[in-house]
């Protein structure tokens, strides 16, 4: 009689209650149901949804890590008080100072964010009487890489209640789907507090507080907080960073989205262990790559001056776009979700391609808000039924085409 | 005449256990059991009732869509007992076997009569049963014409039974079966073997195929696909390898020998391998001696591990299985079963399983399905081991919301279930596709027939 026997006996006695999915989404962590086949397959592949999920979140780590470390170095970097970091091993980057700060303030997100949602999920699945699926499990982990560091946590779970409820569980739960919940919380968060999550504030720890202090009548230097993209969409750009910072990450911006770097590295872990996509996330960077080079082109033709308010973004050479933003983020771990992605190989190549062009073609045209990706996506997980019918549609095609060619 | 169909698409999946080819001769079984729901669709019109004695190959009922139908008893005995479930279904037919056998002389066939004597003597003799169609895997309806009829002479299911050993020194059988057969049809027999030393292989009045690539590449949907796929309206009809020796021997001697080279195989065998049984025996007659443990907790399976039936310690050998596979059950709890590495069970992916490292090992693998059954989430893992040109979760899906028009549209009247059983087999979400399709095609064969 050990602790698994124990949670048996409990789970068999309590068979009829309503809480029990609950219970079993408890159980069916610590263990492995017993549940075995029927008929059909007697056998069945080792994977679930459960390690799918979390082969999904391995990949997140590394992101959610450097996260912490560069909140912390934004924060002390932004009032002067540590050098900038020479690279990604800059000495005053890994330091014990700057990940209390990051901890401090990005754990509390990660928390909130589970928290809530978790709790959502099971009030839906006791009502609905089903088990509590997995797919909140990546979500809840997106969700604090995706929003500004000082964020408030009330905020973020307000936007997590209606990210899952309208997002997820109106549609059916987990595989039903049609957006992307991760990217309708943040859309959410974006459109009803716009100045949480956008301007040139919000990106580093401290400095929306220290400006309210300021406008309290207190005699302390604003510290900036402008993203490279806030900074280009207003033809200018940010003192001492180069291309290097930009590819580690050593740039302020949303928490978990800006090393490039650990991206790629998930990228990689995420093709190689068959969970991610690599048609979405190629086609989504070559899809980037040609509208960053017809803006290029535009450039330079001369029909748009430097006058004009495009020009920052517009001259940016085409491979920038993929280092500057959260493009990669969002080709890697948002654009591959395969339940509002296409679901065709062919559909997946279209999908992946529609969503670089339009993120560019946002960042460059949209001056209130500079960053497209999320948009692009969300835009994308509503065409991809589309996008996947007229694929499935050349199928049934050829198998009409056949019958005629037999009739005739 | 033999061309190569080669795919890429599919999986092997490299089970312990695989029989060691040596043949015995099973333990005579004392009763038999035919169960009407292995000819699914059809609809039992018992005619030997309890106590009836009967001779091997005489009726124990017919299609009651079809009177000349007749399905035969596979040895010669007393009808003891008539199981029936709800609503009268007859469950199963039980005969307690004869000492000495004898059969129903049907006379030895004239080869060279017309196709409407060749389609009366199998329908009279029993082995109608044998010829499945297409659409709809269904026994065949006796008035379709098949525009082709497909047989796989290649097993490439897990443990499946060697037929180039199981099929040895039938040539005679063989060939007598594909020269009746091929009158009833305009298109040709379209063979696959799975090498040239196959017994199929030099087979005349067919056209042979070698396939070649991972499983399925020995399923007859396979082949079908490949060759000459269904259109609507139209109708293949197919049929096991083994099953054209009984075939055969009925047009050659005038009996019908239910006789059959079965394997016994699976991780839980201590010595897997090869019977000479029949149709409908007991399956205590072979798994015991040298093979499962009395008190074991083993599942035991009419069939191969993809697609056979779940059977139970005193059940019978079905009507077409020519293998028998016995697997331990996994009703256990495996602490961090979802998230620790995993070295003994096989994946298609990479997400800390660890099956890619070593392609060639052979695996012990238990009936636990390794997670809860979800939603479809994961997309592109079924098109990996699915070699068909139709996009099977969109058939499915079509499938489980009953769009009939979509299914068509899909590619429904191409496909059986058990094409489906590696989609099954991968399936994160662990749905049980080769029951959705299943539903979906009866409900075809309901509404369009």
């Amino acid at each position: 009689m050990g602790l698994k026997q124990n949670l048996h006996n409990f789970k068999e006695k309590n068979k009829d209650k309503k809480w029990l999915p609950g219970f079993n989404a408890l159980f069916t962590f610590l263990y492995m149901p017993n549940e075995t086949t029927h008929n059909g397959t007697h056998i069945k592949a080792a994977d679930d949804l459960k390690r799918t999920m979390n082969t999904v979140i391995m990949a997140l780590v590394p992101c959610l890590v450097f996260g912490m470390f560069n909140a912390g170095y934004q924060h002390y970097l932004a009032q002067g008080l540590i050098d900038s970091a020479d690279g990604f091993l800059g000495a005053s980057f890994w330091t014990i100072d700057n990940l209390i700060i990051g901890a401090w303030t990005v754990l509390p997100l990660v928390v909130v964010s589970y928290g809530v949602g978790l709790a959502v999920e099971f009030v839906f699945a006791i009502i609905k009487g089903h088990e509590v699926e997995e797919g909140y499990l990546v979500t809840g982990m997106l969700v604090p890489l995706i929003v500004p560091v000082d964020i408030p946590l009330w905020m973020l779970a307000v936007a997590v209640i209606f990210g899952v409820v309208i997002g997820k569980e109106v549609f059916g739960g987990t595989g039903m789907n049609i957006l992307n919940p991760a990217l309708t919380i943040r859309a959410f968060l974006f459109f009803a507090y716009p100045t949480w999550m956008s301007g040139d504030k919000v990106w580093v720890h401290g400095a929306v507080e220290r400006d309210q202090a300021i406008a309290a009548g207190q005699n302390l230097d604003a510290i900036s907080g402008e993203t490279l993209l806030g900074a280009y969409a207003q033809n200018s750009s940010l003192a001492g960073i180069d291309y290097w910072d930009m590819f580690w990450g050593i740039i302020p911006g949303s928490v978990g989205e800006t090393s490039k770097f650990l991206i790629i590295i998930g990228a990689l872990f995420l093709i190689f262990t068959k969970i991610g996509s690599w048609r979405i996330m190629l086609s989504t960077v070559i899809g980037a790559l040609v509208m960053g080079l017809i803006f290029n082109g535009v450039v330079d033709a001369g029909w748009i001056g430097e006058a004009s308010k495009f020009y920052g973004l517009m001259s940016v050479p085409f491979w920038q776009h993929l280092i500057i933003g959260s493009i990669l983020f969002g080709a890697v771990y948002m654009a591959t979700d395969p339940v509002t992605a296409a679901q065709t190989n062919k559909g997946k190549w279209i999908y992946g391609f529609l969503i670089g062009f339009i993120s560019i073609m946002i960042r460059v045209f949209n001056p209130a808000y500079p960053e497209g990706v999320f948009l692009a996506i969300l835009l994308m997980n509503v065409f991809a039924p589309t996008i996947d019918h007229y694929v499935v549609q050349g199928n049934v095609k050829k198998r009409m085409k056949r019958l005629k060619v037999k009739t005739a | 005449m033999s061309k190569d169909i080669r795919i890429k698409k599919g999986l092997d999946i490299k089970l312990v256990g695989e029989a060691e080819k040596t043949k015995e001769n099973a333990i005579i079984s004392n009763f038999y059991a035919i169960r009407p729901e292995d000819f699914h669709s059809i609809i039992p019109k018992l005619v030997a009732k309890e106590g009836t004695r009967v001779k091997a190959g005489e009726t124990l009922f017919y299609n009651k869509d079809n009177e000349e139908m007749k399905f035969v008893s596979p040895v010669s005995g007393e009808v003891t007992e008539v199981q029936r479930g709800p609503r009268r279904r007859i469950d199963a037919i039980k005969i307690t076997a004869d000492k000495e056998q004898t059969y129903v002389d049907h006379g030895k066939f004239d080869l060279s009569s017309d196709a409407d004597k060749i389609k009366a003597h199998l329908l009279a003799s029993g082995c109608w049963a044998f010829i499945k169609q297409r659409p709809y895997d269904v026994v065949a309806k006796a008035n379709s014409t098949p525009k082709a009829i497909f047989i796989s002479g290649y097993a490439s299911a897990p443990l499946a039974a060697d037929l180039d050993f199981t099929l040895t020194g039938k040539e005679a059988e063989l060939q007598a079966a594909v020269t009746a057969l091929s009158k009833l049809t305009e298109g040709g027999i379209h063979v696959s073997v799975g090498s040239t030393n196959s017994p199929l292989a030099g087979l005349d009045d067919v056209t042979t195929y070698k396939v070649s690539g991972p499983h399925p590449s020995g399923n007859v949907g396979t082949l079908i696909n490949r060759v000459d796929p269904i259109n609507k309206g139209e109708v293949v009809w197919t049929l096991n390898a083994q099953d054209l020796v009984v075939i055969g021997e009925l047009l050659l001697t005038g009996k019908f020998n239910a006789e059959r080279t079965v394997a016994l195989v699976g991780s839980s065998v201590k010595k897997p391998r090869y019977f000479k049984t029949k149709i409908g025996s007991e399956v205590s007659t072979m798994i015991y001696d040298n093979g499962v443990d009395k008190d074991g907790n083993d599942r035991i399976i009419s069939g191969n591990v993809l697609t056979g039936k779940k059977i139970a310690p005193d059940g019978n050998l079905d009507y077409y299985s020519n293998v028998i596979t016995v697997i331990p059950e996994g009703d256990d709890y495996e602490f961090f079963g979802w998230n620790k590495p995993v070295f003994n069970k096989i994946s298609t992916s990479r997400a800390l399983t660890f099956s890619w490292l070593n392609p060639k090992k052979k695996y012990d693998l238990n009936t636990n399905t390794n997670g809860e059954h979800r939603a479809f989430v994961t997309t592109g893992t079924y098109e990996e081991v699915f070699p068909l040109d139709i996009y099977p979760m969109q058939i499915l899906k079509a499938c489980m919301y009953k769009d009939l028009d979509e299914m068509e549209a899909l590619g429904m009247y191409e496909v059986a279930p058990e094409d489906f059983a590696l989609t099954e087999f991968v399936c994160v979400s662990k749905q049980p596709h080769q029951k959705i399709i299943r539903e979906g095609l009866d409900l075809m064969l309901k509404e369009i027939g």
